[in-house]
């Protein structure tokens, strides 16, 4: 057995330990006990590209989540341990804390600190503002999942806004799908060799800033961010045995972002721009045993996202709501693995049936301007069954011949899932 | 609302906006807005109010879904009031909250906190018109009452449920509206609303809200506990149960912040 897969069954028994205290914990008067779990499928639509891949793929979480507050509300707690077992991928067989966190609330000021997941930022098709919290890469395609974050937060809400401060003591690295996964590089990332270019490595103690402020028909948001890039850059390498590895690097940087919205009547405008510096334009040392990257990657770059929202009240006398979402997203940097969205359009249908069971639909489409032959898609369904019991529908669709496209690597891992979730 | 600003609103009435309505009668027009101005003084200075409540929404065929919430609503002298919903049931939306700041005159703001993803969202003006959360009431139909919202017009005199009532045609002054006119019957003993006739766009039936059990809060303020909105068009109904209601609670409009809404439970 791998020391990873040995690391995953000991994350996953403290995980199933945690959940059991829980359990037993919520039997005390003034803990609030809820959650949910789900069982989902997913099927890929074409043959795996490389050979230790599955054609489906079945897998199962479980998110609980305990609250309690004293003080008159003031102060709470929450803890929301989190574990996924996948049937194939041992490396989306993953544990985590989503949340374990002291909020001291006052008037005028908030104060978090443990383990807490924060979002920032406005648009749709991509979240580029958004940096406190990693991405549980492993869980969706759509990079909306988070790894809890440890962090102290205080926050002052004031007249002219909120300003939020962060100090964030430990970085999470980002999950990526093992060997027996889909959706990744020919040769899987490998998580347990992460370089870092912070001596402290994930020690590192990271800062960031943002302010806040609605005015009339405006939201805006600026931000500052200081300290590990969440977005690793890929190096190829070779391992012990000679063989090829994709080794993640996390880099120092800062980062300026801006984000706004509009709303105009049934139209919503939305902005975000994001400006990312490295402190160094250090390559891989060689002192992490790594031979230094041939090609110098854009290290500082903008990248930004803009578009709207137009919404159908009532669409064609029903009682349905039909969203029209247009946004271009523009990355100065090019064919990034973690960048498809370099001169992209994306257009979207968002349909709301507003029925009791609160069914919706989004349907979506990005299209790649530079190069027609390259685009993604994906739809995303629900609704509810009963009181405690909803089923989800998604499917991703990619589409690339040119192999410096980012999309060419997945470009057979179409797939369609299927879920029920129970919520409690 | 201040009455320098009523008085305003009576001359404007009597002077400006008269010809644009060649059907009504002057005189009407004026008790429209008279009884609409007395029905909104005599619900003011209730300050803030916090309620628990059911949702049971009904569909054609009969099936029924409920939904628990929890509302705080602040009152706002010089403008709309401000309310925080919070979802306590079905589960899968436990914790969502809304936040309304309800004007008489411009546009409501609304935000909406998603806690899965922990993500709060504004809602476009015009949502206003649509169904709140799966049910037959509207964004607009949760929000307060103001006169300045609506042109004003008393129908006819009437009784209903035994009560010597005033029905008062209102015709809402916002373009996002979802409705053509209200007809309000407003009792003549308390100034309550106690049943409201919605039409769509085109002018036809849409919706009745009939308001019961009122209750007396503070000696001063009537509050209905259950309310029914019928759908005329779809037959689907919606019925509102107020399990609970408190005044005085100590909530600050400073609550009131979507700020705060991540800290709403």
């Amino acid at each position: 057995m791998t020391k990873a897969s040995l690391d995953v069954r000991a994350n996953i028994a403290l995980a199933m330990g945690a959940i059991a205290g829980a359990f037993s914990l919520s039997a005390s008067a003034d803990v609030t006990f809820s959650g949910e779990f789900g069982v989902q499928q997913r099927y890929y639509l074409q043959d795996a590209l490389y050979p230790t891949q599955p054609r489906a793929q079945g897998s199962l979480f479980l998110q609980p989540s305990l609250y309690t507050e004293w003080n008159e509300g003031y102060d709470s707690l929450v803890f929301t341990p989190f574990v996924r077992l996948d049937q194939e991928d041992s490396e989306r067989s993953h544990a985590d804390i989503r949340e374990l966190l002291w909020l001291h609330a006052a008037d005028n000021w908030e104060l978090r600190v443990g383990i807490g997941k924060v979002f920032w930022g406005q648009t749709e098709s991509l979240h580029l503002v958004d940096i406190i919290n990693q991405t549980d890469a492993v869980e969706s395609v759509d990079g909306e999942d988070k790894l809890g974050q440890p962090m102290v937060s205080y926050t002052w809400l004031h007249e002219y806004g909120s300003l939020s401060a962060y100090v964030l003591p430990y970085f999470r690295e980002r999950t990526f799908s093992g060997l027996e996964g889909r959706l990744r590089p020919p040769v899987p990332v490998n998580t347990d060799k992460p370089l870092f270019e912070s001596d402290d490595e994930e020690s590192n103690v990271d800062f960031a800033l943002r302010w806040q402020q609605s005015i009339n028909s405006w939201e805006v948001g600026v931000s500052f961010f200081h300290g590990t890039n969440r977005e690793p850059e890929l190096i190829g390498t070779l391992n012990e045995m000679g063989e090829q590895e994709l080794l993640p690097f996390y880099r120092q940087i800062n980062q300026v972002g801006i984000d706004v919205l509009n709303v105009s009547g049934d139209w919503l405008w939305k902005f975000e721009a994001i400006y990312r510096a490295a402190e160094t334009d250090n390559a891989i040392s060689p002192a992490m045993g790594v031979p230094l990257t041939p090609e110098s990657e854009a290290i500082d770059y903008f990248a930004a996202v803009g578009g709207f929202e137009y919404t159908l009240v009532g669409f064609m006398e029903t009682t349905y709501d039909l969203g029209i979402l247009m946004e271009y997203q523009y990355d100065e940097r090019d064919n990034n693995f973690f960048a498809p969205a370099q001169n992209d359009l994306m257009l979207g249908v968002r349909w709301a049936l507003n029925d009791q069971d609160s069914t919706e639909v989004l349907v979506a489409l990005i299209q790649d301007l530079d190069d027609t032959n390259s685009r993604g898609g994906f739809i995303e369904a629900s609704s509810r069954m009963t009181q405690n019991w909803r089923w989800t529908l998604e499917g991703y669709f990619f589409a690339a011949e040119d192999p410096l496209k980012p999309l060419y690597f997945v470009r057979q891992d179409d797939h369609i899932q299927f879920g029920v979730e129970y919520f409690f | 609302m201040q009455i320098r600003t009523v008085s305003l609103m009576l001359v404007c009435v009597s002077l400006l906006c008269a010809g644009s309505y060649a059907h009504a009668d002057e005189a009407s027009k004026l008790k429209g807005l008279e009884i609409a101005t007395e029905r909104k003084s005599r619900d003011m200075g209730w300050g803030d109010s916090s309620a628990e409540a059911t949702m049971i929404l009904r569909n054609a065929s009969g099936q029924e879904a409920s939904r628990e919430l929890r509302m705080q609503s602040f009152e706002m002298l010089e403008d709309g009031d401000k309310a925080l919903t919070i979802f306590d049931s079905p589960k899968d939306v436990a914790g969502t909250a809304f936040l309304s700041f309800s004007h008489a005159r411009e546009p409501d703001e609304q935000w909406i906190y998603l806690p899965a993803i922990k993500r709060v969202k504004r809602i476009a003006t015009k949502n206003k018109s649509g169904p709140f959360v799966g049910s037959e009431f509207a964004f607009e139909d949760m929000t307060s009452f103001e006169v300045e919202k609506y042109d004003y017009d008393l129908i006819r005199e009437d009784t209903f449920d035994g009560e010597a009532v005033w029905v008062i045609e209102q015709t809402p002054k916002d373009d996002f509206s979802g409705y053509s006119k209200t007809l309000v019957w407003v009792d003549k003993s308390e100034y309550r609303a106690r049943q409201i006739e919605y039409f769509d766009r085109k002018g036809a039936p849409l919706k009745i809200l009939v308001l019961e059990d009122f209750r007396l809060y503070k000696d001063k303020y009537w509050r209905p506990h259950s309310s029914e909105m019928i759908n005329l068009q779809t037959g689907k109904s919606t019925r509102l149960i107020t399990n609970k209601l408190e005044f005085d609670t100590g909530v600050k409009e400073s609550d009131f912040d979507k700020s705060k809404l991540r800290r709403a439970r």
